[in-house]
């Protein structure tokens, strides 16, 4: 397939801004890519834009083929473990200034995260491009488990890449891809994080593309990926409106979410982004504090750039040279973003903040203790905005003359925190000083 | 048209390529990324290339992200920028080398670094140090406008890339959009020596002249004279990385010299 040439976007800011929304010009649902306003594209070495067209050709057609859209539906419902509940968090929104909190338990899916959703649509395109192999990214292991379990399904080759230093602290998600029938191969080039392994796994991609299909794991990267990766996470924000309608008999006031790559964040936020009452809420990983340099708070802080086959905000110095991020959550310790993401922040459409690691922690601790619910680190970002979110808007209703629990938020409990029980131990000091865990943890906290 | 071919006779790039081929051979195009170990030894490094052969230097910027280069090439720019290098100093190497040789020195970048620059700005710079152009290894014509816009202000040959997997209609068009040369990828893959050539080749080259290139030369995995005269008997060049960024690590300057001077042996035409 052949696509128009499109003027490259000059720096600075877009067309268009939520105003014009407002007034009902246009819908911000379902934008197809290649271009967000002026992000996203395929900043991609030529050697892949053959395989970019195969898998947007494919994508397009199994979107208008019932047969595909079933299978979709029901994987999501008799192996996902979907709808995913909207469990309301009575005794967690006494901490957020008494507003109504429900939770999108993503968490409950199968896998333990959204992840699931996206892995499954891209193994079943893979089988339709009769692709035998796919590769993956991980950082603490998410996406990895993720994408092994798909390929295990599916009877697919699986090759999962995940920095050397990840390997080492996430030992068991290395042998829970092993378990599943996944090779996995540490990185060791470059800074050996997240963004090394998607550089490697690219490599594989370029040398093996005839046989493989890159199952990229977050809404980010060359076209078609985020517009791809969306329209699998579309469901959270479909189910999560039926459901606060059904639950609470109105929209909520705001949904929040947790912003590494930003898939979880674009599945839950799609479903609301035509309704002007609901505020949207993306909160990056602060990291250490976004003064401090150690942080992943990519459209707060960072520049307009090219990395990993799209233009988006990114974390770079004044060489263009990508700067390592840092977060005590390693799925959101990624110094890009998804483009859809850049374009949204730029219209005014989703508002995005940092939360630092210690926020998130607080938040994590609370959830843990007023709900019984451990979750994910990447989620509790989302939880500590949305106790923010939750003071503001009971703020708001008291100057209205309303009750606080007149407003409504909806936070994306995006996964479960199985996988950050050594960390979290650490971090509130709850192990041994000399016991394996408090090491592992110790060196998570470094991250 | 016209236009564009005015800037095609001044293409430094073309008239490398050209003079070459007027005594019967193709054109050596050598590679060294920038600031490694030094950006004095690449300056040296890059005049003993032209010195011993080659007609054509690719100077690289070391990246943070490079996605389409194998582990000698990603060893020695992680080494460069630990040792600080900055974009900038780029230009002097480009200089350094223009200002005491004929050859025509381009820069291979990746993208970002240009984008933070400023593409203007940075095609400036690049052409008042005497640079013929840039090879661009993740830009592809559809994404290029500024770029198209700025190579034709400041008179720079841009060199996209062509694969075994580009389709026809992408092929001309990148053929379309080139100025210099177009730049084969002979393989499937990243930089790196290989022991031999793909097959692959061939045929890009082939069909990147079926589409109207002029000048199509051939790069990924070439390390030694007989690869270079296997390729050198149907490309217009052969371009040479990996190995000579082994050369300079392992034996400095002196076998970046030496290594030129025997690959220089593999360019002329044996039926010519």
């Amino acid at each position: 397939m052949v696509r128009p040439m499109v003027d490259a976007p000059t720096t600075g800011s877009d067309e268009g801004t939520a105003d014009a929304f407002l007034q009902g010009d246009r819908s911000l649902r379902h934008a197809p890519g290649p271009y967000f306003g002026s992000y996203g594209g395929r900043w991609m070495p030529e050697s892949l834009i053959a395989a970019l067209d195969e898998l947007e050709d494919t994508f397009e057609k199994a979107k208008a083929d019932p047969d595909f859209v079933a299978q979709i539906k029901d994987l999501n419902k008799n192996y996902s473990g979907r709808p995913s509940l909207l469990t309301e968090a009575k005794r967690f929104a006494e901490h957020a200034g008494g507003v109504r909190v429900f939770l999108k338990r993503e968490d409950l899916n199968h896998t333990g995260s959204h992840k699931i959703n996206n892995v499954l649509g891209q193994a079943l395109l893979a089988k339709r491009m009769g692709k035998t192999r796919v590769i993956a990214e991980t950082g603490a292991g998410q996406h990895g488990v993720a994408s092994a379990t798909a390929a295990a399904l599916l009877g697919l080759e699986c090759v999962v890449y995940m920095g050397a230093e990840d390997c080492r602290r996430q030992a068991l998600n290395v042998a829970r891809m092993e378990l599943l029938g996944a090779t996995v191969i540490p990185v060791t080039s470059g800074s050996q994080t997240l963004k090394d392994a998607i550089n490697e796994a690219l490599r594989d991609w370029v040398a093996n593309v005839d046989h493989t299909h890159y199952l990229l794991g977050t809404a980010a990267g060359a076209h078609p990926f985020p517009a791809m990766v969306r329209y699998f996470h579309e469901v959270i924000g479909e189910e999560a409106r039926a459901q606060i309608l059904e639950q609470a008999g109105r929209l909520p006031d705001a949904v929040c979410a947790c912003i590494g790559g930003g898939s979880n964040a674009i599945g839950i936020f799609h479903g609301f982004l035509d309704d002007p009452s609901v505020r949207i809420y993306g909160f990056e990983a602060g990291g250490d504090g976004v003064d401090t340099g150690r942080h992943a708070a990519t459209i707060t802080l960072g520049k307009p750039g090219v990395l990993h086959g799209a233009r988006s905000y990114l974390m770079q110095d004044d060489d263009g040279q990508t700067i390592e991020s840092h977060s005590i959550s390693a799925g959101l310790d990624y110094p890009g973003v998804g483009p859809e993401h850049a374009y949204l922040a730029d219209i005014g459409r989703v508002s995005y903040e940092p939360i630092t690691d210690a926020e998130a922690m607080d938040a994590f601790r609370v959830l843990c203790r007023t709900e019984g619910i451990i979750p994910a680190i990447e989620s509790a970002h989302a939880l500590a905005g949305a106790i923010k979110v939750g003071q503001r808007l009971a703020a708001e209703a008291a100057a209205e003359g309303q009750a606080a629990d007149s407003k409504i938020v909806i936070v994306n409990l995006s996964g479960r925190g199985d996988k950050d029980v050594a960390t979290a131990a650490e971090w509130f000091d709850l192990l041994d000083k000399d016991s394996v865990e408090a090491e592992i943890g110790k060196e998570g906290e470094q991250l | 048209m016209t236009g564009v071919q005015d800037i095609t006779s001044t293409s430094k790039s073309a008239a490398a390529i050209d003079k070459a081929r007027a005594e019967g051979r193709a054109a050596l195009i050598g590679y060294l990324p920038a600031g490694y170990p030094s950006v004095e030894e690449t300056i040296a490094a890059g005049i003993a290339l032209a010195e011993n052969g080659a007609d054509l230097i690719e100077i690289g910027i070391p990246y943070s992200d490079p996605v389409m280069d194998g582990q000698v090439i990603q060893a020695a720019t992680t080494e460069a920028l630990a040792k600080g290098f900055h974009v900038r100093e780029v230009f002097d190497v480009v200089r350094g080398i223009t200002s005491k040789t004929d050859a025509a020195v381009l820069v291979m970048t990746y993208w970002n670094p240009v984008v933070r620059m400023g593409v203007d700005e940075f095609s400036r710079r690049l052409a008042e140090a005497g640079g013929a152009g840039l090879i661009t290894p993740d830009l592809i014509p559809d994404e290029a406008s500024e770029w198209m816009a700025a190579s034709d202000k400041y008179g720079l040959d841009r060199v996209f890339l062509v694969a075994p997997s580009s389709s026809p209609e992408r092929m001309k068009r990148t053929v379309d959009a080139s100025r210099g040369f177009v730049y084969a990828v002979s393989i499937m893959g990243v930089t790196g020596a290989r022991s031999s050539v793909s097959d692959a080749a061939e045929g890009v080259v082939a069909a990147a002249h079926a589409a109207g290139a002029e000048r199509v030369c051939v790069g990924l995995g070439v390390s030694n004279a007989g690869q270079v005269r296997e390729i050198a008997a149907y490309a217009d060049g052969v371009i040479v990385g990996t190995a000579l960024v082994a050369a300079i690590r392992d034996g400095g300057v002196d076998a970046v010299a030496a290594l030129t001077k025997d690959l220089s042996t593999g360019l002329t035409r044996e039926e010519a």
